[in-house]
């Protein structure tokens, strides 16, 4: 065992870098869950937006591109839950799962040709004299744009549901589609909204895997990236900045039980990789113990269908 | 702008039509989805379905394949049933893979703990022990569920993760073959007589599984026709407040449905390893845990039509196998084939609850 390899600047700089999929993931389904929309396929979505986006990046040889196919596969796919929940009026868990399921067999599908392929490199942001700054610069300011976009998204997010009209109408129609719909607010449209901005929010995490934290295309690359930014919600009481807290603890568990590993603590590695899920476990029953759903903050028609009868 | 618009209509009961007919429409209009999704892949459509739907039944091959039917089915089934129960009470265990995982580690634990005794009990003691892993796996769910309202969702889910990572240890530690020479994986149960799930009749895929299946659906719908607990799932699923004032106690039926699915698939992955899989592997879990899913809702979380639903299921399978083989079809193209039922599923289901209503587009 040698513990003294991990260095604390490193791996709080790769902690960072490896809550982005599951802090832009989350904070996608939070702007869906907000409107009272529950997708459970955000681990579809997220890894039709690994394999669109690769697939993108690979033939045009630019990540940005990259990263808006990713965003478009993880929306397209979103658009197919829209239609059967919020059109159709089918069962909301059941379309989740069924997304998840069709996501993970399509991907696998159209990335047959593309294992073992590198993705085009995405350069770190040049800030110039700030990733100078000794330890600092190092931990914050020499990161991939992507770090600070997902930053900016959660930031924007909270910014619209808590100060602007249309965030308000977003948090009315998931608290109370019923009371929305009578003052004249298209609840289906926007929930539709909601869903798509989800779909492309996983997508974008997606990509970010496939381009930039693995880097490449493999069978089930997000291994449950998805279902960890679903328990991430939860975690952060439908708030956006503890999504950003929720992501940075998952991201820095699962950066640790690496570095863990690689220090050759006398723990199995299997046991090791395999904290992060029971870490989410845990988590879910801390948040939701003796508290119940009201506490917990979760929008109130969550979940539920809506049909205009008039 | 005299533009046609359709309009749900909410029918006052659910049309007995639509119930049936809807699976049947969904798998047609997989076909003709997946057809294109085939076509897409530079395939001939009209021979990948027939590769898939009719060659395993009717085809030169059909002795043998149709006997595959059942070893997929048995399975499917197994779990599919027990799922049903807990999703028609709105209790979502989807961690069956995990379940089924567990049950194998267990069921093939106790074989290999006693091997190479020869005792009649051994294999009535392996599904016991099968039975129990994935009744263990799927009571923590429910336990977090019921003393701190945890997701279940969540929680099964994540337990397959943690389930594969236990699969991988089985199979390169604590269950490897010890005269494997260091390869990974377990004994196999093939040389292992009194703890073999054997082939009842020959070539006709009907192991211990099988059966345990076909009982598994007759007892799920004595249960929800004639028993209590039946009523009591029926009544939390359809009306959760008529069911609070009947006296349904939710904890109770929390326990009972995910005990009752976690130990199917227990069983059913239990059958599999000492059976058609033949041994722990670190690839042992196919997936029968999530595709049980789609059977449940194929068989619209009715026992007779899952039995039914779980056949059509194995065929894609045992089909999309045939077509990988002498059509090149790859095999992700099946799974994404699933999917898509699963989705043809949801959507029209919306005719057995709503009248669709031809009407002039309003200004909207």
């Amino acid at each position: 065992m040698d513990l003294s390899s991990i260095n604390p600047a490193v791996l709080i700089a790769s902690l960072m870098v490896a809550s982005v999929p599951i802090m832009l993931a989350a904070i996608g389904e939070l702007v869906v869950e907000k409107a009272g929309v529950l997708n459970l396929g955000v681990e579809g979505m997220m890894i039709m937006g690994a394999i669109c986006g690769f697939i993108v990046a690979v033939n045009t040889g630019s990540p940005v591109a990259g990263f808006l196919g990713g965003a478009a596969g993880g929306a397209v796919l979103s658009l197919v839950f829209a239609l059967l929940t919020q059109v159709l009026l089918a069962n909301q868990v059941a379309s989740g799962l069924a997304l998840t399921l069709f996501g993970v067999g399509l991907s696998s599908l159209m990335g047959q040709g593309f294992v073992g392929i590198r993705p085009p490199l995405t350069s770190a942001v040049d800030l110039g004299p700030l990733a100078d700054i000794p330890v600092l610069g190092h931990i914050l300011f020499r990161h991939d744009p992507m770090v600070y976009i997902a930053i900016a998204v959660v930031a924007g997010v909270w910014a619209v549901l808590r100060f602007t009209r249309a965030g308000l109408i977003l948090r009315a129609v998931g608290e109370s589609h019923e009371a929305a719909h009578a003052l004249g607010y298209k609840v289906t449209r926007i929930r539709i909204m909601a869903i798509l901005f989800g779909g492309a929010m996983a997508g974008l995490g997606g990509a970010y895997l496939s381009l930039i934290r693995v880097p490449q295309w493999t069978d089930g690359i997000t291994a449950g990236a998805g279902w960890i930014a679903l328990a991430i919600v939860v975690f952060a009481s439908w708030q956006p900045w503890r999504v950003l807290i929720g992501a940075y603890l998952f991201g820095g568990i699962s950066v640790l039980q690496l570095n863990l590993q690689v220090a050759k603590v006398p723990i199995p590695p299997e046991y090791l990789s395999m904290s992060p899920y029971l870490i989410t476990i845990l988590v879910l029953v801390i948040m939701s113990s003796g508290k119940g759903r009201k506490a917990l903050n979760a929008p109130a028609a969550l979940g539920q269908n809506f049909h205009a009868s008039r | 702008m005299g533009l046609f618009m359709f309009r749900l209509e909410k029918r006052p009961s659910p049309s007995a039509f639509w119930q049936y007919a809807t699976p049947v429409l969904a798998v047609l209009l997989t076909m003709v989805a997946g057809g294109a999704l085939f076509a897409l892949l530079g395939k001939n459509p009209v021979a990948a379905i027939r590769t898939i739907f009719w060659d395993p039944l009717f085809g030169e091959f059909a002795f043998y394949l149709r006997g595959q039917l059942l070893v997929k089915a048995g399975p499917l089934i197994l779990i599919a049933v027990g799922l049903s129960l807990g999703f028609r009470a709105g209790i979502w265990n989807i961690g069956a893979e995990g379940q089924y995982i567990m049950g194998a580690i267990f069921g093939a634990g106790v074989a290999l703990a006693v091997f190479p005794t020869e005792n009649r009990l051994i294999f009535p003691v392996m599904i016991v022990a099968g039975a129990f892993g994935g009744w263990l796996w799927a009571m923590i769910p429910a336990v977090l569920k019921t003393r701190f309202n945890t997701n279940e969702i969540l929680v099964s889910l994540m337990l397959v993760y943690v389930a594969q990572t236990v699969l991988s240890k089985a199979a390169t530690g604590f269950l490897r073959n010890p005269q494997g020479m260091g390869f990974p994986g377990s004994r196999n149960f093939s040389s292992y007589p009194a703890a073999r799930n054997v082939e009842l009749f020959a070539g006709s895929g009907m192991h211990w599984g099988v059966v345990a299946a076909f009982i598994a659906v007759i007892a799920a719908y004595v249960l929800l026709q004639r028993h209590l607990l039946g009523f009591q799932i029926k009544l939390a699923g359809q009306a959760p407040r008529a069911a609070r004032f009947a006296g349904v106690q939710p904890t109770r039926l929390v326990v009972m449905c995910m005990g009752i699915s976690g130990a199917l698939a227990g069983m059913a992955g239990m059958f599999e390893v000492a059976g058609p899989a033949g041994q722990i592997s670190i690839d042992f879990a196919s997936g029968y845990g999530f595709t049980a899913i789609i059977v449940a809702f194929l068989g619209r979380l009715n026992p007779i039509g899952i039995l039914l639903a779980g056949l059509v299921m194995a065929l894609t399978y045992v089909g999309g196998e045939m077509a990988s083989t002498n059509l090149g079809l790859p095999s992700a193209a099946i799974q994404v084939f699933q999917g898509m039922l699963l989705f043809f599923l949801l959507g029209v289901d919306v005719l057995t609850n709503y009248r669709l209503r031809l009407t002039k587009g309003r200004a909207a």
